[in-house]
């Protein structure tokens, strides 16, 4: 296979890192646009008080934990197939965790006294959890990267990875519940909701993973060994499934339970959020990666697991918008029994479109891990070497 | 929880009775120790005759104190308006924006209508001002707070406007300020990008008088006092009718109750 | 002890270039704080001890009221307004009566380029009256 002209090749890197930094740049931009205006410019208000960057952010910070799997593979539970990817997977977990993060923050209504949540801590928050949890995590897996890739620290690699297996579980459990501790809301406030997001974590870092695996071999004119694309599909399919499986029960125990009816009805069919539940959730998300990744002729072709991959992907988006907006949109239940009315949404179904300056910020979070991606694969030795020595070997 | 409800066994007058109970029966006086502990009640009583005393200056709020709100919901006139324009007046808030939802909600007027007899009632919701606020729990920089004597309160020099306590809330009584702000009371700093939510009126409770809300209401549909010191209007009042804390089941314990719903 | 001596060398080298401008003769094109003291000798203390101090005291004063609850301290924030804002404007913010300069807390703020967040939050008029909202 021809790999790309050397010059052309270094033009095109600096395109894409130069469309990186711009869609990074527009979106800090927004951000200071809403810093400097307000949240009135936002389609954010007193009831659906999170909005698209958070759909993005949570994204993410969830798949970025998910991404470090295949490294976990590798050193934890001894997966050789998997060792020589590991490298690429920190680097893609720092990346979009700094994407995710930078978007929760500029979203803040005082961004710029972000410094206050380092310098007053409340043990009894969620949020409070995440500060120390987030840093920490950086901490790891760059130690853990430098252990991978640095000859010398190879005897600590193990240690290193099985500290960051388990960083990397206890952090989306803090990300899960954020969620899960909210005591009076029908569409939260439950304890299944920490497992949930690790579920999910492990799906949609996969994803990307094999996106951005994919496109690195075709950069360099190769394609991905059979077997490596072989137990790598299959693995995907079983976490989608999973994701489905955890679905299945969320709704179910809510539509078991009288005082959750009414939202499930809402969420499932009664509401802007079913069709997205139904088609871009279900569908575009679960049934047709599902299908794609099992149905033989599609299985075995590396185009089509990458397109089930980006389909998780985009049903993932679909996944987080019904769970953070639908479940913002439906009316808080503060009087059981009672039928309500008022001037501020009570007994009334909110609807959330999100503005251009949010919507920028919110891609400017992808900005900024694409940018770190694109550039960390560009200046260190990110690729499975072992992968490109071998077809080398083999006269490829 | 770093904060408990200021109970009735932290309360210095309760503290005092136990000591001089104990001490006295140290001294072997126990025969006179009843005769002294309704001494102690009746002069813990007669200071306590005005508890709504402006507090001195450079004295803290006191843990012995929790205010408080007993609302009629039978007295509550349709239609009526009147704390809400009398908090908006107390507190400046006064911004309009062309969406209304993104406008602050310090209170407002809710109507009911019960599914089972259809009997309709009408209330003002505003910050419940819980023991267990689960907005201070949920922020990460302790900005949201509860002062030593139960008022909830947002300290807005270490608010980030991350929304964690709105999404928090039972109650949808927190808001974020959407906007720059101009008009705002010397007395109720707010601004853009921090929460906020009713403060009780602090700044009117402090100086012994009672909030804006409950002064307004022509109904007299609003009681305000301190629910710790048995012989206030409140307490008296919660003593003897039936009041009914508004999603009782989360056992937040708030400080606002309601009769008649 | 290498490394600190560096350190205040390169500090030094940058505070001499910095302000090579105002030692460059034409001082009256350098803005100076124009700084009237209304109410002079009324202070909760003395000027010295003002400049350097007043965010301290503020701050704690700022952290026991709203906290603790605790009023009546002399360091406040609208106690300072009162006596410091312009008998024109009615503000310790905006420009001077007569375009010359800045009122009080800005005229300083802005001179050494300190950002003032008080009063994105604080009224900065003396006796200002809010109206509230009418539905």
């Amino acid at each position: 296979m021809a790999t790309l002209n050397p010059r052309h090749e270094e033009g095109f890197f600096y395109l894409l890192a130069a469309i990186g930094g711009l869609v990074s740049a527009v979106g800090v931009g927004a951000a200071l646009y809403m810093e400097h205006s307000g949240h009135v410019v936002t389609g954010m208000n007193n009831q659906i008080v999170w909005g698209l960057p958070h759909v993005f952010a949570i994204f993410l910070i969830v798949a970025a934990s998910g991404v470090l799997n295949v490294a976990s593979m590798g050193s934890v539970f001894g997966r050789t197939l998997y060792k020589p990817r590991a490298p690429l997977s920190g680097l893609l977990a720092l990346a979009m965790i700094s994407g995710g993060l930078a978007v929760i923050m500029l979203d803040l209504g005082r961004a710029d006294r972000i410094i206050v949540a380092a310098t007053h801590f409340n043990p009894t928050s969620v949020f409070g959890w995440n500060v120390i949890l987030y840093p920490v995590f950086y901490g790891v897996v760059a130690v853990y990267l430098w252990t991978m890739m640095e000859r010398r620290m190879y005897p600590w690699m193990k240690v290193a990875g099985f500290a960051t297996f388990i960083w990397r579980i206890v952090l989306t459990t803090g990300t899960g519940s954020i969620f899960a501790f909210l005591v009076a809301r029908q569409a939260y406030g439950t304890a299944l909701l920490a497992p949930m997001f690790i579920i999910m974590s492990f799906c949609w870092g996969l994803a990307v993973f094999l996106v951005v695996q994919s496109t690195m071999y075709a950069w360099n004119g190769l394609t991905l060994p059979p077997l490596v694309l072989q137990r790598m599909k299959n693995l995907l399919a079983t976490f989608v499934a999973a994701v489905l499986y955890f679905t299945i029960v969320l709704h179910l125990a809510n539509a078991y339970f009288a005082k959750n009816v009414a939202f499930e009805y809402f969420i499932l069919f009664d509401s802007e959020f079913a069709a997205m539940f139904w088609l871009g959730q279900i569908l575009v998300g679960t049934l047709l990666p599902l299908a794609l990744l099992f149905y033989p002729p599609t299985a075995a072709r590396a185009l089509w697991v990458n397109i089930a991959a980006l389909l998780v992907v985009v049903g993932a988006y679909f996944h987080l918008y019904v769970f953070i907006i639908g479940g913002q949109a439906f009316p808080l239940d503060i009087f059981p029994g009672y039928d309500v009315k008022s001037s501020f949404m009570d007994g009334a179904v909110d609807h959330y479109s999100a503005s251009l300056p949010e919507l920028l910020l919110s891609l400017g979070g992808l900005g900024i891990a694409f940018t770190m991606t694109t550039i960390g694969v560009r200046i260190l030795r990110f690729l499975p070497q072992d992968d490109f020595a071998h077809m080398e070997a083999a006269g490829d | 929880m770093s904060q408990q409800e200021p109970t009735q066994s932290r309360n210095p007058r309760r503290a005092f009775i136990a000591a001089a109970g104990a001490g006295v029966a140290g001294l072997g006086f126990t025969a006179i120790a009843p005769g002294l502990h309704l001494m102690a009640v009746g002069e813990a009583n007669a200071a306590n005759q005005d508890t709504n005393a402006a507090r001195k200056a450079g004295s803290a709020a006191s843990p012995a104190v929790r205010w408080g709100l007993l609302i009629d919901a039978n007295k509550c006139a349709p239609g009526c308006t009147k704390c809400i324009d009398a908090c908006h007046t107390e507190n400046g808030v006064s911004e309009k924006l062309p969406d209304p939802r993104q406008n602050s909600q310090w209170i407002r007027k809710i109507e009911l209508v019960d599914r089972r007899n259809g009997r309709k009632t009408e209330l003002p919701m505003m910050c419940q001002h819980c023991a267990n606020p689960p907005c201070v729990d949920v922020c990460p920089t302790g900005a949201s707070m509860k002062r030593a004597d139960g008022i909830v309160l947002v300290d807005r020099h270490t608010c980030i406007g991350c929304r964690y306590c709105m999404m928090a809330c039972p109650y949808k009584a927190r808001s974020l300020v959407h906007v720059p702000l101009t008009e705002q009371n010397p007395e109720v700093p707010r601004g853009q990008g921090c929460v906020e939510s009713c403060t009780l009126c602090v700044h009117r409770v402090d100086k012994g008088q009672t909030p804006a809300c409950v002064e307004s209401c022509p109904e007299g549909a609003m009681v305000f006092g301190d629910l710790n010191d048995p012989s206030s209007a409140i307490a008296k009042r919660i003593a003897s009718v039936p009041t009914t804390q508004v999603r009782s089941d989360l056992r937040l314990n708030q400080a606002v109750r309601y009769q008649g719903i | 002890m290498k490394l600190s001596r560096l350190l205040v060398t390169a500090v030094a080298a940058f505070i001499a270039v910095s302000s090579a401008p105002t030692f460059a003769g034409d001082g009256g094109r350098t803005a100076k704080p124009l700084v009237e003291i209304a109410n002079p000798g009324k202070c909760v203390a003395p000027a010295e001890e003002m400049r350097r101090n007043h965010m301290e005291m503020l701050k704690h004063q700022r952290d026991r009221t709203l906290r603790a609850g605790i009023r009546g301290e002399p360091a406040s924030l609208n106690a300072c307004i009162e006596c410091h804002a312009s008998k024109a404007t009615g503000s310790v913010l905006g420009a001077a009566e007569g375009g010359k300069g800045r009122n009080f807390c800005e005229s300083c703020h802005s001179y050494v380029a300190v950002k003032l967040d008080c009063f994105e939050c604080h009224q900065p008029k003396a006796k200002f009256k809010a109206a509230g909202l009418k539905p």
